[in-house]
């Protein structure tokens, strides 16, 4: 295949173009991420989470410079949320990054949510395998910002930075409970603004009340995202979390989780769907659902049935 | 079974100019028309404009200029894009342009140009009807 | 009192009376055109005022008298039968040579002050030769790249004697240092200096978009220029705080108010604290207003402005001096106002925004051009605009008495009901934790698009009618001819300038000057205070090129990124 090839010689257009492909859920696509399937898994992935405005985006951009800085080619995936009267999106984490956008060690794509919740697009975690292919060393990944449940990026990252800021008060509080678990790191931006050590030790207090952890103890760092401040210190933080993660094979234990994920979702998406297509082409699926509304047969039969016939 | 494809457009401004009210606007209607709008912000060079066109992968780029610079930095956009291979993205733009600047541009490769007093729904049926629906 | 209770009763009574009896079968027989009439700002507005409308009005306490406070009927005592308004018209275009030649067209037609259009380049701090100009140099406005241009600009034109405007933001500091040096080598002495700088950053993050460094030292710049002003240059408004920018960029009328005096309080407390008594610079501050096209919400939103600042500045800030509590105002006729379309009809506009900004009680006024919605307008299409001004000065009458619509049941209401939605956005700022503090989190701003985008809504949906776009619209159009200026030689002009003025200039001198001004600039306490003015001058004077100053500034402070708010 072409793309691939393209691809692999970092053509910036073909990376973006089989993203659209992915995006699109295209069969193109499937054919593409099978053949660079085997060379993804080299990249590092930082997901960076928290609330709406606590400054993701800025910490993205300054996390970017302070890597290239390091020499390490850098891939941004910027998800906002696609509004779900219109379906339309406004995707505009980009702003605040527009200072790399000429710098070919680094790749930025925006991605709508299209309705997927949990904080990134259904197709994030492809697009990342995408850039990982592409040889992209870091991947920041930045998540809608609503602020709730924002966890599905553990299931994409290495490491996961959540942000917050002072003053957030109660929000604190509300976002402790799926937040806390997931994060490897934690930064406490604007920094600059009145009550930054409160809510650091806020976080320490939460923390406390959490179930004890591995020996990994989330370090909690103050950055004024804006004047690049404490950014060596976050970046610093980053590789210290791969670094242990390596050390305790934890890095590989992660992979083969998004592995198992990955093909779990897989299967059970294709595996439904193929079911599905073959009842209602032969037309089963409606004459079953007949049975069952008019009490023929029950739905739990009918279930065993089908899996029977197709062999399983 | 591909999905519906949305149509992706980068709204943007280039150059110096700080009026934003129109691409605002225009931003906004194209959302609620259900497109994906990739907005860069204010000032933007051409060089910018297009590698973000490249990396997001847009169907169409919309330019807005009210500060006159439209003759440099609209055609200097397509060039670009030319050159790098990019030129089945569609460039179009709004803003103040004199009626007599308007056919020199169109030479210069933009496709279509949008003067003070446009309704929003039709620069939406423009893009909806001239938007190569790519993959 | 008790009188006045029981003529409001009786009013109330006949009021019922005359709806059940009168207006309610005629509007059996012929409903009304609509079921809410609304202001363009989208302000509800009733059938009909009476004295009913304003039960608990006091006229000492709510109008006064002109001169008195809350300044409703007025800032001055006799208004326009005194003096009538400034005529101020902003001009400029191409290099500094063209507009100096304009400028002294403008003085020959009997023009008393001057007001500068400055082009991208020099309104974003840039050199013409750095490669952002491209495109833009003397297109809308005149390039100025250094203190030679300045000399240029106002050559032969006695400084003494005009005042002069300059609508400049982020670079303020240094454009009004190279009009001071200029003034010095006239031997002006500063305390004869008489002007503008616009100068009002916060609403450039809100609105213009002129924004270049952080909040924080651009506040530092603005506070600067006042105190250097207070000390040395009594004539001088260091300040003009605008909210014609954020109505342009689509806020309501009240909006436009609230956020210009949430703008205007941020420079007082800003000031103050670094320690400037409040009545030895409010004085100096001015304001600057749209007028859109609803005619008694303009009105009345002039009115509301000089009583909400009024009372702040005595009441929360403790000024004594009555000059502090004044709302001195210039006003510009809406250009968002303007239609492409059949374009001879903005006269007309024009012409009955003017007349509002009069009976608003304004100090000076611009009128727009009928071009304008295209270039930067001709000479005749100026002209006109121009003319219209002197017509309702001296044809119309309504200068002859203090504040007309005073006293109107309707204005008084309306204006009442303006101040008290300002008041309500005020809280909201505070609660915010003033306005630099709003600024940062996008609130002004996230009100004006959103207020933007429903009023392009409601055009659309043919609700608000424009005349000439979405009603009475004519088939073919002739178009109209407008003025060409053409960037490119005009920049070839200014670069040319630039390399001659670095071959010539003691750049060691240049590089001393710089370098000073980059300890100040990062200097950790402001106000011990030793100010950047003196130092921004002494560059100046040395000849160094605004890029070169402001360049110092963008490594000193680094530059915004504005949130994305749509
Ligand atoms: C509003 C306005 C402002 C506001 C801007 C607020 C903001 N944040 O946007 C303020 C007061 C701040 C302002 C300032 C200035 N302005 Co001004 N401004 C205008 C004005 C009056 C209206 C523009 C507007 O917003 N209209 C409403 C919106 C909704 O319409 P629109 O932008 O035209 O967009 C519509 C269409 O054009 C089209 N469209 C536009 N873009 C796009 C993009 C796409 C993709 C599509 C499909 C369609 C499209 O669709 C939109 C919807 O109908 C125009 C004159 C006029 N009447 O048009 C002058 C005008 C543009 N300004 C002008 C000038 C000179 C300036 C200044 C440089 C003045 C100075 N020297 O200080 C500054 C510079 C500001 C800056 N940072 O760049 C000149 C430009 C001259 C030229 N091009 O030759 C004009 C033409 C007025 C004039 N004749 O003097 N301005
Ligand atoms: N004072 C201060 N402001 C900051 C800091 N970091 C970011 N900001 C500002 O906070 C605002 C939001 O920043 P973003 O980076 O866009 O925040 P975000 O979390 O990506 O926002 P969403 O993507 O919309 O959820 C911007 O105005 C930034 O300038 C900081 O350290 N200090
Ligand atoms: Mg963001």
């Amino acid at each position: 295949m072409e793309i691939i090839e393209r691809i692999r010689q970092r053509d910036v257009r073909a990376i973006a173009r089989l993203m659209s492909l992915v995006e699109n859920n295209a069969p193109e696509a499937t054919a593409a991420l099978k053949e660079l399937y085997s060379i993804t898994g080299q990249a590092f992935i930082v997901g960076i989470t928290g609330p709406p405005g606590s400054g993701k985006s800025t910490l993205t951009d300054q996390l970017t410079k302070e890597f290239r800085r390091g020499g390490k080619t850098v891939g941004i995936i910027a998800v906002d949320p696609t509004s779900p009267f219109t379906g339309g999106a406004i995707l505009a984490d980009r702003i605040r990054m527009q200072q790399h956008s000429l710098d070919a060690g680094v790749f930025i794509r925006s991605m709508a949510t299209r309705g997927h919740l949990g904080g990134l697009a259904k197709a994030t975690g492809d697009v990342v395998n995408v850039l990982d292919a592409a040889g992209k060393e870091v991947i920041l990944v930045e998540t809608v910002g609503v602020g709730q449940d924002e966890v599905e990026v553990v299931k994409t990252a290495d490491t996961c930075v959540v942000v917050t800021v002072p003053g957030l008060g109660d929000d604190i509080q509300a976002i402790k409970a799926g937040i806390l678990e997931i994060a490897d790191i934690f930064v406490v931006n604007k920094a600059d603004r009145e009550g930054a050590d409160k809510t650091v030790t806020e976080i320490q207090t939460m923390m406390g009340l959490g179930p004890g952890r591995s020996d990994w103890v989330p370090p909690i760092l103050k950055t004024v995202a804006t004047q690049g401040q404490g950014i060596a210190e976050l970046a610093e933080g980053i590789l210290a979390h791969r670094a242990h993660l390596d050390r305790r094979g934890l890095r590989q234990m992660r992979q083969r989780e998004r592995s198992r994920a990955l093909f779990l979702e897989l299967l059970q998406e294709q595996g439904t769907r193929r079911l599905l297509e073959r009842a209602s082409a032969n037309g089963t699926l409606e004459q079953t659902i007949e049975r069952i509304a008019t009490r023929e047969t029950d739905p739990y039969s009918a279930v065993e049935e089908l899996l029977a016939k197709a062999g399983l | 079974m591909s999905e519906e494809r949305k149509i992706r457009v980068l709204v943007a401004k280039p150059g110096l100019d700080g009026h934003d009210r129109g691409a605002k606007v225009i931003a906004r209607a194209f959302r609620d028309a259900g497109f994906e709008v990739i907005y860069t912000g204010l000032r933007q060079t051409p060089e910018m404009i297009v590698s973000a066109a490249i990396q997001e992968d847009v169907d169409a780029i919309g330019l807005s200029c009210l500060s006159g610079a439209h003759m440099y930095l609209f055609p200097r956009i397509v060039e670009l894009l030319r050159e790098r291979g990019a030129d089945d993205v569609v460039v179009f733009g709004g803003g103040t342009i004199p009626d007599e600047d308007i056919a020199t541009l169109k030479e210069a490769g933009i496709a279509e140009i949008f003067t003070p007093g446009t309704s929003t729904s039709v620069a939406i049926d423009y893009v909806r009807t001239h938007i190569r629906q790519r993959a | 009192m008790t009188d006045d209770r029981k003529e409001i009763g009786k009013i109330k009574e006949a009021a019922k009376a005359w709806e059940a009896e009168v207006l309610d079968p005629a509007l059996e027989r012929s409903p009304e055109r609509a079921r809410e009439f609304r202001t363009v700002s989208g302000h509800p507005i009733r059938r009909l005022y009476t004295p009913a409308d304003l039960a608990d009005f006091d006229y000492t306490r709510d109008l006064g008298f002109p001169g008195l406070s809350p300044f409703t009927r007025g800032v001055y005592p006799s208004m326009y039968r005194g003096r009538l308004w400034t005529m101020r018209m902003f001009a400029g275009h191409g290099t500094p040579e063209e507009t100096n030649q304009r400028f002294r067209y403008l003085l020959a037609q009997g023009q008393t002050g001057l007001s500068v259009a400055f082009d991208l380049p020099t309104l974003m701090g840039y050199d013409s030769d750095h490669p952002m100009s491209r495109g833009e140099v003397g297109k809308c406005g005149v390039a100025v790249d250094s203190l030679a241009d300045m000399e240029i600009l106002f050559d032969g034109i006695p400084l003494q004697d005009v005042t002069t405007s300059m609508t400049i933001n982020s670079p303020a500091a240094v454009l009004w240092a190279m009009y001071l040096a200029v003034c010095e080598k006239q031997g002006v002495p500063y305390d004869r200096i008489g002007g503008t700088l616009q100068n009002d950053i916060l609403k450039e993050f809100i609105a213009q978009k002129e924004y270049v460094f952080p909040l924080e030292p651009s506040m530092r710049l603005v506070v600067d220029t006042i105190l250097f002003g207070a000390r040395h240059l009594p004539r001088w408004h260091p300040v003009s705080i605008s909210g014609y920018h954020i109505r342009e960029a689509g806020s309501t009328a009240i909006q436009e108010l609230a956020f210009t005096v949430a703008d205007g309080m941020a420079y007082v407390e800003a000031t103050m604290k670094a320690g400037l008594n409040v009545d030895a610079f409010a004085p100096r501050l001015s304001f600057f207003f749209n007028v859109h096209n609803d005619f008694f919400e303009e009105i009345a939103k002039f009115r509301a402005a000089r009583r909400v600042w009024a009372k702040l500045m005595r009441e929360r800030y403790g000024a004594r001096d009555p000059r502090s509590w004044l709302l001195r105002t210039h006003a510009q006729t809406a250009g968002c106002a303007l239609t492409a379309q059949q374009p001879y009809n903005n006269v007309v506009r024009v012409s009955i925004q003017a007349l509002a900004a009069i009976l608003g009680g304004v100090q000076s006024l611009h009128t727009n051009a009928l071009d304008e919605t295209l270039a930067l307008p001709t000479q005749d299409a100026a002209t006109i605009a121009l003319r219209t001004q002197q017509i309702i000065a001296h044809e119309t009458g309504v200068t002859h008495t203090i504040d007309p619509v005073g006293g109107s049941y309707f204005v008084e209401s309306l204006t009442r009901e303006v101040e008290e939605e300002v008041w309500n956005y005020l809280h909201k700022i505070d609660d915010l934790g003033g306005m630099v503090r709003a600024v940062e989190q996008g609130f002004p701003q996230k009100e004006i698009v959103d207020a933007s985008y429903r009023y392009q809504q409601t055009v659309e949906a043919g609700e608000e009618v424009v005349v000439g776009v979405n009603r009475f619209v004519a088939e073919a159009e002739e178009p109209v001819s407008l003025l060409r200026i053409d960037p490119e030689q005009i920049a070839k002009q200014q670069v040319e300038r630039i390399h001659r003025l670095k071959g010539g200039r003691d750049n060691g001198g240049v590089q001393k000057a710089l370098d000073g001004l980059r300890r100040a600039a990062e200097g950790e306490d402001p106000w011990g205070q030793d100010l950047l003015m003196p130092r921004i001058l002494e560059a100046v004077r040395a000849y160094a090129t605004l890029g070169e100053i402001m360049g110092v500034f963008r490594e000193a402070w680094g530059e915004y990124v504005e949130p994305a708010i749509l």
